[in-house]
């Protein structure tokens, strides 16, 4: 009976909406839910500062122990704390901003659990755009700013050869880290249609990903370099951007214009990330009756 | 209520034990979110790991290890992780969520005491998660780098009491932060400035031994320590001789004592506080 439903009314939306107004329609409901969890944020005034600021002094802890690591040696995989710094704000910043936009997709799998997911179908908004604005978290901001404070210090604190590519890769690195990271939550997200409450899986890639990517690459193992830059290109987050910024090559003896296409593997791992998760609604059948 | 409770104290540990179960069982359930956390804990411990060996070729016998000795530190941390509820989770959202919704009206009528309630199904979720998500890291880690484990069963012995004493520290931190939801109705904020001070003074991002100057002593003698920086030196070894492990063992019982304590202090002002709507 609710199968019947669902179809239908995925069909009738299907039916209303041109596939071309789908995509502004689906900024638009996420525009619209997450401006309504943020009023609700707001509510709680001393719990959003609370919380911004514990989403800060997270990974500024992080970084704290690193730090602590520095008072005893000078460098670490031949890299000094302000190229760690570099390193780590960058990651942070990126991680920071996918898990503001798309974080939320790893409630997935309780949404399945719960049956809560078959409201979502029958909503007029793309099921990704809600998923990923459900309970939007503000807070997150903080992980974003103590990100960029931390590479903003890194920045002056090493003497860099500022170029005009150099400055354009700033930014670049930022919002492309961002993005890979994106296609990862949405790539585990689907993976939870098929494997049921595994938000864990995710976020051995992205907080995982993330506490690999603040160290210098040549602290690992090459078997698992040549995994995070060909396999889950993370790699591309922070590392070869990084490397080119303060001038020292590529462990793997990647060419320095690798530096540059992250914005390229990012749209290539949205790819498939986004196929899979249109699949993964598509099998998804529900428990409910 | 209370005297019905205090009717038979056999009766009332075959409650807290059939409570227990239900949180192993709980959490048992859920075997793909089980698997998909042993596959995380193994990746974080690979990553640290080749930190770890890198920070200490740089500096052998930081903070008093050696390197098969740090390397330990990590697994073995990984392996706890999820049992001491280190990064959250556990039960405080929970109770936190039913002071919002009024469900807690429902635990306090019951004839049980809420905290030997709650802390009865923390341990069993704890030895769920200590035996479903602490071994098979551990033996990754131990396949893959060379380990300090020690071959002494009694050493193993006293290890376990420790962790367990560690995870009546953590059940009492943690309660204590879900009462603060009668005072502050959304926990969000708490929960997650708990977790970071978890993170950092327990031990898990840097062995507290390597923590510098007065500040580590500092941090040493925090309840944090309690958790997961003492049951890895009695593992290690580091507490020798039997006076050295009792003075541990005792150390964890003492914040034990005094959080339990202050946990049963803020419940009587919160039952005081708490109005139930309704009849």
């Amino acid at each position: 009976m609710a199968e019947a439903v669902l179809a239908r009314s995925r069909m009738e939306r299907e039916l209303e909406l041109p596939r071309r107004n789908r995509a502004v329609e689906g900024v638009r409901g996420y525009g619209l839910i997450v401006a309504m969890w943020i009023r609700s944020t707001m509510t709680y005034r001393t719990s959003f500062f609370l919380s911004t600021f514990g989403n800060a002094a997270i990974t500024l802890l992080d970084f704290v122990a690193i730090s602590i690591m520095f008072t005893h040696v000078d460098v670490l995989g031949g890299f000094t704390l302000p190229e760690v710094a570099l390193l780590y704000g960058s990651c942070s910043a990126s991680l920071g901003l996918a898990d503001l936009l798309l974080g939320n997709t790893d409630r997935i799998g309780s949404r399945i659990r719960d049956g809560s997911l078959d409201t979502m179908l029958v909503r007029p908004v793309p099921v990704l755009a809600q998923v990923a604005a459900d309970r939007f978290a503000l807070r997150r901001l903080g992980r974003i700013a103590q990100g960029l404070g931390l590479l903003l210090w890194a920045v002056s604190a090493l003497d860099l050869e500022w170029t005009l590519g150099k400055v354009l890769l700033v930014p670049v690195m930022i919002t492309a880290g961002a993005a890979i990271f994106g296609a990862v939550m949405v790539a585990g997200a689907a993976f939870q249609f098929l494997a049921g409450d595994a938000a864990e899986v995710q976020n051995s890639f992205t907080y995982g990903g993330c506490t690999m990517l603040q160290y210098p690459p040549t602290v690992f193992g090459k078997d698992l370099l040549r995994g995070v830059t060909f396999i889950v290109p993370l790699a591309f987050v922070n590392w070869l951007p990084a490397l080119y910024l303060l001038g020292r090559p590529d462990p793997l003896g990647l060419p320095q214009w690798a530096a540059f296409v992250s914005p390229l593997v990012a749209f290539a791992v949205f790819l498939p990330a986004s196929l899979a998760w249109r699949a993964g609604v598509r099998s998804y059948r529900s428990t409910g009756s | 209520m209370r005297q019905r409770a205090g009717g038979g104290t056999r009766s009332s540990v075959r409650l807290y034990l059939a409570v227990a179960a239900g949180g192993f069982r709980r959490y048992a359930t859920y075997g793909t979110a089980t698997a998909a956390g042993v596959f995380t804990n193994t990746v974080f411990g690979f990553i640290v790991a080749y930190t770890y060996i890198a920070l200490w070729e740089e500096r052998p016998g930081l903070g008093g290890y050696d390197q098969a000795q740090a390397l330990t530190f990590v697994w073995v941390s990984q392996a706890l992780l999820a049992a001491a509820a280190l990064i959250g989770g556990g039960f405080q959202e929970e109770i936190q969520e039913r002071v919002r919704t009024g469900d807690i009206a429902v635990d306090l009528y019951r004839p049980a005491d809420l905290q030997m309630w709650w802390l009865a199904a923390d341990l069993g979720r704890a030895a769920f998660q200590l035996a479903g998500r602490g071994v098979l890291p551990l033996v990754a880690g131990a396949l893959a780098f060379p380990l300090a484990l020690p071959a002494d069963p009694a050493r193993w012995l006293l290890f376990l009491v420790s962790v367990t004493l560690g995870l009546v520290v953590s059940f009492a931190l943690r309660y204590l932060l879900g009462l603060a939801a009668f005072w502050l109705m959304d926990g969000a904020g708490i929960n997650l400035m708990a977790t970071v001070v978890t993170i950092f003074f327990s031990g898990m991002l840097l062995p507290l031994t390597v923590f510098p100057g007065g500040f580590g002593e500092l941090v040493r003698v925090l309840p944090w320590a309690a958790m997961l920086q003492v049951p890895m030196d009695v593992l290690l070894g580091e507490h020798a001789g039997a006076g050295a492990a009792a003075g541990a063992l005792a150390f964890q019982a003492g914040w034990a004592v005094v959080l339990l304590g202050a946990g049963r202090l803020v419940q009587s002002a919160a039952t005081r506080k708490v109005v139930v709507q309704g009849g």
